[in-house]
């Protein structure tokens, strides 16, 4: 399989859109014949970052490499960063409002459901400059 | 009464349901289900095969069922999606459901029928989709 690279925007000011990038990237791994169990893992790690990039940071993009190894997905944004990446990533911690919440988001599970689901988690993030996760999901497991 | 095998058409008679979309899939099976205002949680704990219900209205309800692949969405207390809502899950064929009964009682009557969570099964890390169908 060669690798097939798809790139998209994720804008930042409406929230109603939020998921949109997660459904086509879905969709695209559908029709490659991806198994499910993969399509589940990657559909969860790419919406809960897409959804961090909307409520969070100002929108940013998604990038997905498909190769014969793994999906490879790096999502990165130009929002405020994250001061504290640890502390980010327990299981419960939030910065998110009530209106967020009110939503049904900001319960703290999406970056420990983003490393819970993938084989490779990797985030980098400087406060004032933005958020970079790449993540790997292993094709044959 | 406790069923075998339980499909959207059984949620909509337990439930006393108004089908809002996909009526053609009321014969699809559902072998577990949720009960969440949190999207999250749907996220972390939903299994194959699921009907998700809530009290939420707003599209991203769709776009977490449709990422879990949940094949039916019971809106309670009588809420109805606007139509922007429920066209979006028409698009992905995800049957729309809305009950008069709240979120307690309408998770009672699906489990005393035999309906389960199916909760247990993703403590352990990224193999959620295991067993699945
Ligand atoms: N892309 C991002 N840009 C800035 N901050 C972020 C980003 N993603 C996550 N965070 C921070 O990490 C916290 C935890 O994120 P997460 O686990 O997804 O939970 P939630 O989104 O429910 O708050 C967020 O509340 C926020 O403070
Ligand atoms: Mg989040």
């Amino acid at each position: 399989m060669n690798v097939l690279e798809l790139h998209y925007d994720v804008p930042g000011d409406d929230f109603t859109r939020a998921g949109e990038a997660s459904s086509a990237i879905k969709n695209k791994l559908k029709q490659m014949g991806i198994s499910p169990n993969v399509i589940r893992n990657v559909a969860i790690a790419t919406y809960e970052g897409e959804i961090n990039m909307v409520i969070h940071a100002n929108g940013g993009t998604i990038d997905v490499a498909i190769d014969s190894d793994a999906v490879t997905l790096l999502l990165k944004d130009t929002g405020d960063g994250i001061p504290d990446v640890e502390l980010a990533m327990r299981e419960g911690y939030t910065t998110a409002k009530e209106e967020i919440r009110a939503l049904g988001f900001g319960a703290g599970m999406g970056l420990p459901n983003m490393k819970k689901y993938t084989d490779e988690f990797e985030l980098t993030s400087e406060v004032g400059k933005g958020t970079e996760v790449k993540m790997k999901v292993y094709l044959n497991k | 009464m406790v069923m075998k095998i339980m499909t959207i058409g059984d949620i909509v008679k337990l439930l006393e349901c108004e089908v809002l979309c996909c009526a053609d899939r009321l014969d699809s099976e559902v072998h577990t289900a949720c009960g969440s205002d949190m999207m999250s949680d749907v996220l972390a704990f939903v299994k194959d095969q699921a009907v998700l219900l809530t009290g939420l209205l707003n599209p991203q309800v769709v776009r977490t069922a449709e990422m879990m692949d949940i094949i039916c969405i019971v809106f309670v207390r009588g809420k109805k999606p606007d139509t922007a809502v429920v066209e979006l899950a028409a698009q992905k064929n995800i049957a729309i459901l809305s009950t008069g009964n709240r979120m307690f009682e309408a998770c009672g009557r699906l489990y005393e029928s035999g309906l389960r969570g199916g909760l247990s099964a993703n403590t352990s890390g990224g193999d959620n989709a295991e067993g699945g169908s």
